[in-house]
């Protein structure tokens, strides 16, 4: 997907186009309000993350023009204002949804993709692999034509194996994936989901394989 | 605040009692100028009376053949008992030689050469009496000889009437003292009035309300205005500043630390070895809890200030806790929780939104964070006519039931809690939202003992 992100703080920014780009997406950055203007101009996006205070403006005017110029472009506030009163503001003004920095990455891909599923998008970028067709952003995965419902932790599990084929996963990442970092959770739990994928996608010629002592992967059988 | 303000009295009661004080002062001074002055013209009136008729009585001596007599004409003292019934004394001197009259009557002895009227009081057969004594001076046998003439009459007609001008400058001066009452009683009323309305009008305000104060004024009170509104734009600006401050202080905490951890979280998909990674879980955990803390603590900031000056508007609670439910869906779903709405209709309650929106949050992400995967969250929102409550179950095991009390002071934790990233403010600050409401919080565990149940009660109306 491509994002942009409008954030003046250079170091939080290359931190965040670092992780997206990890993800396998596309960012832009614009530092300022002036340079965001001009990638909107120029480019089309699938989500704008947008901070508020800006070095030339406040980031809701850049907001309320978007919405003015009847852009459909979904956008997600990132704010370290934690007033009640600034979120409900950015939300009238047309945001999509806001986040609190500090902010948990997989919040943020999960913001992402309510937002995305909330303006009615089907990605572009369906992964197929053998009898098995899964949309990352509306979460459905068809095994042999058939619709297989997946629970949210299942759905990222696939993403995630899907996002690069044949690589092996070890316990420890994906765990870091799955859970929040406040949770204290045994690697174990772990094989819990890999255990119910595993009999979502049966029948579908795709299997996970367990790499024994280094981790997960999966491939076509 | 009026109870710590010490009172040093009231300008109302020290300015009557000044007025009244004074008015006292002037009706005493009045009666005495009055009584003093109508005594003595009285006495002066008697004394003329006196004087007349002892020249009267002076003017009816005949000296013929150097013999001296005296025929008392008749007005000479008919003109004293048109007076009064006071008794009459008179007597008539030639030299030491009594020539009628009472001749015990103490008649001073006149100067040589004295002519004219004397007037003295004097006490005559027990009785206060007033003389009146005219001399005239007779040549006989070429020596001069003084023709003594006292007319004197006792005073109780004189006293009566005294007692009577007492009583009408008494009457008086009571008169013009009552008036003198009402009068002050009235220009107190009305020069504190002015007073009064700025004061109503000042305390009628809002709590929010920071205008200055443009309606006219009566100029002593002008300066004090003044201050007034200086001291209200002050505030004004200082809460501005300080609101400034908050956003400020929040955006120069959060964003380092949002680089920090996402920088954290990005390095943690590129290592391997387990030792760093649970250094980096370590400190990611760290960050969650520091900068959850700092955005409690200016909630709790927020919440307090905003609870001290209650601003109450008309909202759909239904409205309210359905988006709130829906923003935090996808916070849910990563734990795969099942966030269940239970709500019919609206519910209509005052109050601030605000608030109520933040209350309702830190229940909801308390519940989040602490139910276990795959688990449901019921919200469901009740009430009757006088009262919503608003619920939220978890399946997070429960409370331990002697903590449930203390939970809700500031950052007293369960042991429940342990192990997750908190500050202990949730509950707290839920708890003060209920209450600057006139609610309340209540919490326990579900009957079948799995997990919380936390209600918020607020009145309706």
């Amino acid at each position: 997907m491509r994002f942009l992100l409008v954030e003046d703080n250079q170091s939080l920014a290359s931190a965040i186009l670092d992780r997206l780009r990890l993800d396998g997406h596309v960012v832009d950055h614009a530092a300022n309000i002036s340079l965001a203007e001009e990638f909107v101009i120029t480019t089309d996006y699938d989500l704008i993350l947008l901070d508020i205070m800006l070095p030339d403006g406040d980031g809701r005017s850049f907001l309320k023009m978007q919405r003015d110029h009847r852009s459909e472009t979904p956008v997600i506030v990132l704010t370290a204002r934690s007033e009640v009163s600034d979120r409900v503001g950015v939300l009238d003004l047309g945001a999509d949804d806001y986040l609190t920095k500090p902010f948990d990455f997989s919040e943020l891909e999960a913001r992402c993709r309510a937002v995305l599923r909330r303006r009615g998008g089907r990605s572009s970028n369906q992964k197929r692999i053998g009898g098995l067709t899964f949309d990352p952003l509306s979460g459905l995965l068809e095994v042999c034509g058939l619709e297989v419902p997946l629970r949210n932790k299942e759905l990222r599990l696939l993403e995630i194996f899907l996002a690069a084929p044949d690589q092996i996963f070890s316990k420890a990442r994906l765990v870091d994936r799955l859970f929040s970092y406040d949770e204290e959770v045994s690697e174990n739990a772990i094989e819990v989901y890999v255990g119910r994928l595993r009999k979502k996608i049966a029948g579908s010629g795709v299997e996970i394989q367990t790499v024994r002592g280094l981790g997960y992967r999966i491939r076509l059988q | 605040m009026s109870d710590r303000l010490r009172s040093s009295g009231s300008i109302r009661r020290r300015l009557t009692i000044q007025l009244v004080g004074s008015a006292a002062v002037l009706a005493a001074l009045l009666f005495l100028i009055v009584q003093t002055f109508t005594r003595e013209l009285a006495e002066e009136t008697h004394d003329r009376i006196l004087l007349a008729s002892a020249t009267s009585i002076m003017d009816a001596v005949s000296v013929r053949a150097r013999e001296v007599s005296v025929d008392l004409p008749y007005a000479a003292l008919s003109m004293l008992s048109n007076v009064s019934d006071d008794r009459v004394f008179y007597r008539v001197m030639l030299g030491a030689e009594t020539l009628t009259g009472y001749d015990d009557l103490p008649v001073p002895r006149p100067e040589p050469r004295a002519i004219g009227a004397m007037f003295e009081t004097l006490v005559y057969k027990g009785e206060s009496v007033r003389m009146a004594t005219t001399v005239r001076w007779l040549s006989r046998n070429g020596v001069s000889t003084p023709l003594t003439i006292s007319v004197a009459q006792t005073r109780t007609g004189q006293t009566e009437r005294l007692a009577d001008l007492t009583r009408t400058a008494l009457l008086l001066g009571a008169g013009f003292f009552a008036v003198a009452v009402l009068l002050a009683v009235w220009t107190a009323q009305s020069s504190i009035r002015p007073l009064r309305e700025l004061a109503g009008m000042v305390s009628r305000r809002g709590p929010t309300d920071l205008r200055p104060v443009t309606r006219p004024v009566p100029a002593e009170m002008a300066p004090l205005v003044r201050s007034l509104n200086s001291f209200i734009d002050r505030l004004r600006l200082s809460l501005s500043r300080s609101e400034d401050f908050i956003a400020e202080a929040a955006h120069r905490v959060r964003t380092p630390l949002a680089t920090v951890r996402t920088q954290a979280e990005n390095t943690l998909h590129r290592i391997e070895r387990p030792e760093n990674r649970n250094a980096l879980r370590e400190m990611i955990r760290a960050i969650d809890e520091s900068s959850r803390a700092a955005g409690q603590l200016l909630d709790h900031a927020m919440v307090s200030f905003r609870a001290d000056s209650l601003e109450r508007t008309p909202f759909d609670l239904t409205d309210l806790v359905a988006e709130l439910v829906n923003r935090l869906r996808p916070v849910a779903d990563l734990k795969d929780i099942e966030l269940f709405l239970e709500i019919s209709g609206p519910h209509v309650m005052s109050g601030d939104p605000i608030l109520v929106q933040n209350a309702v949050r830190n229940l909801l992400d308390n519940a989040i964070k602490y139910a276990p995967e795959e688990s449901r969250v019921i919200v469901s929102l009740a009430g009757d006519a006088t009262t919503h409550v608003l619920c939220i179950r978890d399946a997070a095991g429960g409370f331990h039931e002697d903590e449930i009390d203390g939970l809700t002071e500031r950052f007293v934790r369960g042991r429940n809690a342990e192990g997750t990233v908190g500050s202990g403010l949730g509950l707290t600050i839920a708890r003060e939202v209920a209450e600057a409401h006139g609610g309340r919080l209540d919490i326990a565990n579900t009957k079948d003992g799995a997990g919380a149940c936390v209600c918020l009660h607020f009145p309706s109306a």
